[in-house]
């Protein structure tokens, strides 16, 4: 059954040096109050895990936790580079293992299905399977068609932000719902955070994610927790912060500033105010 | 007729080759623009699908991110990730996929992972994301890029998705069966795949550009078909279209 704990608990009690995690939320629900308090936490030697780094992945990475990126599109979306994340990597001082999201998709699904990899069609003439010894192929027995293969990822904690959890600690999410499923039911042990507690669910999408409480190993309530990502129904994606987010993570210096009074010295009820502002603008 | 610059003829000719039919892999930029103009304008029934797992979508503005909240609340239904890249992409429901890259070569070939070595960079670019498979599982690609010898390249560092490979029958011979990219649509001009090599050969050249300006722009010998048509220049509705679609979107992203 999943335990309600506070955010710093939770992350203290599933999250050591040296583990592998991973972060996930595909644009929506992307877990950074969650991030965050990893990195006031300072776990080092971290492989992080996740389709696409983000912005979150950038501020754990330029905090020096990170020794592997796991990923398929490091990019900060529609705006460019994201810079923590590139510098690290062009110095070498940051060990890569890359895919395509197909790829990545398909590993975080056998690691669900508790399947040692996973298979697909993929991958072909192209360089990526040049220098990731991981991309490998099978031929299939019934049609002889060579298939692309990847290891099944298997984190040791998931990390992911969700809409509601009930009482009874299931926990729903619904909107762009990502790989987060897959996510949790690949890893060994999950943290969730909520915007809030709910007695029922309720009505809900019909594409809505549920984790039943026994799936999920602990439970934090963080309204606004997702900031600048999104919760669907709560509050919309603060596009403006990730065009401003270039300007503070090109420069070191900038940045670990920006970190000390942004992410150091605030607490998770901090994310509480993007909730409440977006909730009030809509008004 | 209005002034435009060479990014507006670029996206609204892109706009102009897709129909009510097609099923559409929009990636973000000017994909995206070039879909969503399309839509507004002469093929308003098009399917648009972001590889966040939005199928059917309608947004007003345009996505910064692939996993924007206004693709999700505007779709007819959003599927999970790994569905959307197993059933949708791989299952072959998508009849075009649109994609922009950072570097080309003349077979349409795109790099969009590192300039210099991969195991020590000199521009870390962000990776591949959908676009490997997205090469090879849409029926066909169409590819949309501004050129410029940075980008249009004689020989590619890294090959991060199929396009012709070395030429026809590369894509055969790695057991491909879609026909990759068959449209390269530029800001000077539009590329097809020559029927006998597969070489991207200008087809259509846009008003007023010169074949030295199109040559001085790209790092290989550039081939021009036997027959260049002049690509029409945009109308005033394309043009206001695009223009409000862009308004609208900054004055969202800034908000």
């Amino acid at each position: 059954m999943a335990a309600f704990m506070s955010l710093h608990d939770a992350i203290a009690a599933n999250l050591r040096a040296g583990d592998s995690v991973a972060m996930e939320g595909f644009t929506h629900l992307i877990p950074y109050a969650a991030g965050h308090e990893v990195i006031r936490q300072g776990q080092k030697d971290l492989t992080l895990i996740r389709m696409t780094p983000d912005i979150i992945y950038d501020q754990i990475v330029g905090m020096g936790q990170a020794k592997k990126l796991v990923f398929s599109w490091a990019g900060n979306p529609g705006v460019g580079s994201l810079h923590r994340v590139r510098e690290e990597i062009e110095a070498g001082r940051l060990a890569i293992e890359e895919h395509s999201h197909a790829a990545m998709a398909n590993a975080f699904e056998a690691g669900a299905a508790n399947l040692p990899f996973a298979v697909f069609r993929g991958y072909k003439g192209v360089d990526l399977p040049k220098v990731n010894p991981n991309i490998r192929s099978v031929t299939c027995p019934y049609t002889g068609e060579v298939l692309a293969t990847v290891p099944a990822v298997r984190p040791d904690v998931a990390i992911i932000h969700a809409l509601k959890a009930d009482r009874e600690g299931n926990v729903m999410l619904e909107g762009i719902v990502g790989v987060q499923k897959e996510a949790v039911l690949a890893s060994k042990r999950s943290v969730v955070t909520v915007e809030e507690v709910v007695e029922e669910f309720g009505p809900r999408n019909a594409n809505a994610v549920i984790l039943p409480s026994w799936t999920v190993t602990a439970i934090a309530v963080v309204p606004g927790g997702a900031h600048p990502s999104y919760a669907q129904g709560y509050y919309k994606r603060d596009n403006a912060f990730y065009i401003g987010w270039d300007k503070i993570a090109r420069d070191k210096a900038v940045f670990l500033t920006w970190m000390e009074e942004n992410v150091l010295s605030k607490g998770p009820e901090a994310f509480a105010a993007h909730a409440r502002r977006v909730a009030m603008a809509a008004e | 007729m209005s002034a435009y610059t060479p990014n507006e003829i670029m996206t609204i000719a892109a706009a102009r080759l897709l129909s009510n039919d097609d099923v559409c892999f929009v990636g973000i930029g000017a994909p995206s623009a070039a879909c969503n103009l399309a839509r507004l304008t002469h093929a308003p029934k098009i399917t648009l699908i972001y590889e966040s797992g939005t199928l059917s979508t309608r947004p007003t503005v345009l996505p910064l991110s692939i996993g924007d909240g206004e693709l999700c609340d505007t779709a007819l239904t959003t599927v999970s990730v790994p569905e959307m890249f197993r059933y949708w992409l791989q299952g072959g429901r998508i009849t075009i996929g649109f994609l922009g890259g950072a570097q080309i070569d003349r077979f349409g070939n795109l790099n969009t992972t590192v300039v210099g070595p991969y195991d020590a960079p000199k521009v870390r670019l962000p990776g591949g994301g959908g676009a490997p498979e997205i090469a090879i599982n849409c029926g066909q690609i169409f590819i949309i890029m501004a050129m410029g010898q940075r980008a249009f390249m004689d020989k590619l560092p890294f090959i991060t998705s199929l396009g012709h490979g070395t030429g026809k029958g590369s894509r055969e011979a790695l057991g491909v069966k879609t026909r990759g990219p068959t449209q390269l649509i530029t800001d000077l001009c539009i590329f097809e795949p020559d029927p006998e090599t597969s070489e991207l050969t200008v087809t259509s050249i846009h008003p007023g550009v010169t074949r030295e300006q199109i040559q001085e722009n790209c790092g290989w010998p550039v081939k021009f078909a036997a027959e260049v048509r002049e690509t029409p220049a945009p109308d005033e509705t394309e043009l206001s279209v695009l223009r409000d679609l862009h308004t609208r979107t900054k004055a969202a992203h800034a908000a």
